[in-house]
């Protein structure tokens, strides 16, 4: 539309208000001129650029400070050569990070089909009455505090699931996860990672809530005047539409799970090994639980230390947030 | 394979509201029936339900009756799922699903119908229906690439092609060519001109030129005024429909003088 105008200024112009002239050079001292004259804008402009900037201040400030700050222990640690009697900086954080990607990953793999199967429900089968309270309510959770769910997950749910780890260990005990030596109470990560998925379940529901219900119409009638049932609609349309929506929402899950601290400090019984064993008691623990718990009598080395498994949670989240971004945006594209 | 539809006392509700009122026809096997009318007069709505697709709007049914070879698609036990499997559609703006190739389009509603269909007899259902839909020259070279990226004219024969692949009786068009080039609406109307052979076409136009070159009878629908529900005033054949029309209505409408 503007193409023509742009190719051919000089028959335009005469029609033209004069302000426009598109003498060289004109139109951009036109715009300057105007967005000078509107104060509104210019404050809208500071302020949003201002914020703009703040973030990123923000962002690298704590980078800078993670990273300054755990100097410190990289330096004296083992591997970097400190005296003979220092600590290895890798034993120390490795189990930490090794149980904070376990227990978000089992979080997600429980959350991400449960959150998907109400996500569907509410958008594509529920009657519209049920719906929205179910919406409303899944948006509640959201908002428990991590303190609530700790609370409930530590006092309630582990004696709770008591009998079935009890069962799946007898029974399963074969298979890695669910072998070992369970020991009561239960305070494992497998009850851990529970609360986390419970945790997780609402942000990942609404995400994907909000795309399922944006298939194009079009898409869906196209399906069932073929003769699709719903699920078949669902399958042919509706996940593949929402596909990239539902990844970005595992993942904004995922980076709330990897920093979760209270539910897992009030929960776990903490550990520090790389076992596989989710039921055995004592065996994992995560970077911000750990944090939580160490940083108040912390020495100045002990703080160093806790703080270097800060950048590298830091880090964790960062990448993984990366990781979604390229997805979606690789998805969008195809 | 082309059948009779027999419609009768038919009466169309979104919620409260008659919509149509009291449907009675018989659209002829193996031959193209148009429906013009004013716009807002029911033409989609009775067409949608043709196949039931009007279940789909929450709140919207059909009283009466709407038999497909002696059988009522309404009858107790019915499902609208086998009735659409019978009855295809082809919409008003193309929509190929946007995540499949063109063979994947083609094959859609016989995967979605849960049959297993072997390479061969795949291949062989994707060439002959979309050389019924008059758009395999186009694209035999290009079979795997993303329905989408076809002009608009190709996706709605591409569209044809794909409800002609699961074998209905019946194929219900609404108005098909309205988004679409005056070159790609004479390709498809030249394919229902062959499409005819083989099925039952209802297809619903508002332009009546397009309806008297592709159509063997044409229905006319009308409404009193907003608010009032649509009522199917004349049905004849085509070439006594806009030459010579029973009703004062119908003259009115395709000489112009409507409203
Ligand atoms: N989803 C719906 N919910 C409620 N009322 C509807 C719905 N769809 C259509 N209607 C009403 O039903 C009547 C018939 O509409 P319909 O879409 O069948 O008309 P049409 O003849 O196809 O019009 P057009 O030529 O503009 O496509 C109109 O009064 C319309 O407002
Ligand atoms: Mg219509």
């Amino acid at each position: 539309m503007s193409t023509p105008a742009a190719a051919d200024p000089a028959s335009t112009a005469p029609e033209q208000d004069p302000a426009q002239s598109p003498e060289p050079g004109g139109s951009k001292a036109v715009a300057g001129r105007r967005s000078k004259r509107r104060p509104g804008d210019m404050i809208f402009t500071g302020l949003s650029v201002g914020s703009g900037l703040l973030i990123f201040v923000t962002l690298a400030l704590v980078a800078i400070f993670l990273t300054v700050r755990s100097i410190p222990a990289i330096r004296d640690s083992k591997e970097l050569g400190g005296g003979p009697d220092a600590i290895s900086l890798w034993s120390f954080a490795a189990p930490l990070v090794f149980g904070t990607v376990f227990a978000a990953l089992l979080a997600l793999i429980m959350a991400v089909p449960v959150s998907i199967g109400i996500a569907l429900f509410i958008s594509h089968f529920a009657p519209r009455r049920l719906a929205t309270p179910l919406g409303f309510m899944i948006d509640l959770l959201a908002a428990v505090p991590s303190v609530v769910f700790g609370l409930w997950g530590g006092v309630w749910l582990v004696p709770k699931m008591q009998p079935l780890y009890e069962l799946l260990n007898t029974y399963v005990g074969w298979f890695p996860l669910f072998g070992g030596d369970p020991s009561t109470p239960m305070r494992n990560l497998a009850t851990a990672s529970i609360v986390l998925a419970v945790m997780i379940l609402p942000i990942i529901t609404a995400v994907s809530r909000e795309v399922f219900l944006q298939t194009p119409r079009l898409q869906e009638e196209a399906a069932l005047a073929l003769g699709a049932t719903r699920w078949e609609m669902i399958r042919a349309v509706v996940l593949p539409f929402g596909r990239s929506g539902v990844v970005s929402a595992s993942m904004l899950g995922l980076g709330r799970a990897l920093g979760e601290t209270m539910a897992v400090l009030m929960v776990l019984s903490p550990g520090a090994t790389f076992s596989l064993h989710i039921l055995e008691v004592g065996q994992h623990n995560t970077i911000a639980a750990n944090i939580a718990s160490q940083s108040a009598e912390a020495t100045p080395d002990v703080m160093a230390r806790l703080i270097f498994t800060g950048l590298v949670l830091f880090v964790i989240t960062f990448v993984i947030n990366a990781l979604a971004r390229a997805i979606v945006s690789r998805s969008a594209k195809s | 394979m082309a059948q009779a539809i027999n419609v009768e006392d038919l009466n169309i509700y979104y919620g409260d509201f008659l919509a149509v009122e009291d449907v009675t026809v018989t659209l002829q096997p193996r031959s193209v029936t148009a429906l013009i009318g004013p716009s807002g007069c029911g033409k989609s709505t009775f067409l949608r339900t043709l196949n039931r697709m009007h279940e789909v709007i929450p709140g919207a049914y059909a009283k009466g009756s709407v038999e497909i070879e002696g059988s009522d698609i309404y009858g107790p036990g019915v499902d609208p799922v086998n009735v659409r499997r019978r009855v295809g559609m082809v919409f008003q703006k193309p929509n190929p699903f946007p995540t499949m190739s063109i063979k994947d389009n083609v094959l859609a509603g016989v995967k979605l119908n849960n049959k297993r269909i072997s390479r061969s007899a795949s291949e062989e259902l994707v060439e002959t229906s979309l050389k019924g839909a008059n758009l395999w020259e186009e694209v035999k070279d290009r079979l795997d690439k993303p329905g989408l990226g076809l002009s608009g004219g190709q996706q709605q024969r591409l569209c044809i092609a794909r409800a002609i692949a699961v074998k209905p009786e019946v194929i219900l068009m609404d108005e098909p060519c309205s988004a679409l080039d005056p070159i790609s609406t004479l390709a498809i109307e030249d394919l229902i001109h062959e499409m005819k052979q083989d099925f039952t076409i209802v297809i619903v136009t508002h332009n009546m030129q397009q309806a008297s070159r592709v159509s063997d009878r044409t229905g006319f629908f009308n409404i009193a005024g907003t608010g009032k529900p649509g009522h199917l005033i004349e049905i004849d054949e085509t070439e006594k429909m806009f030459t010579n029309p029973s009703n004062s209505q119908t003259e009115d409408y395709i000489s112009g003088r409507f409203g």
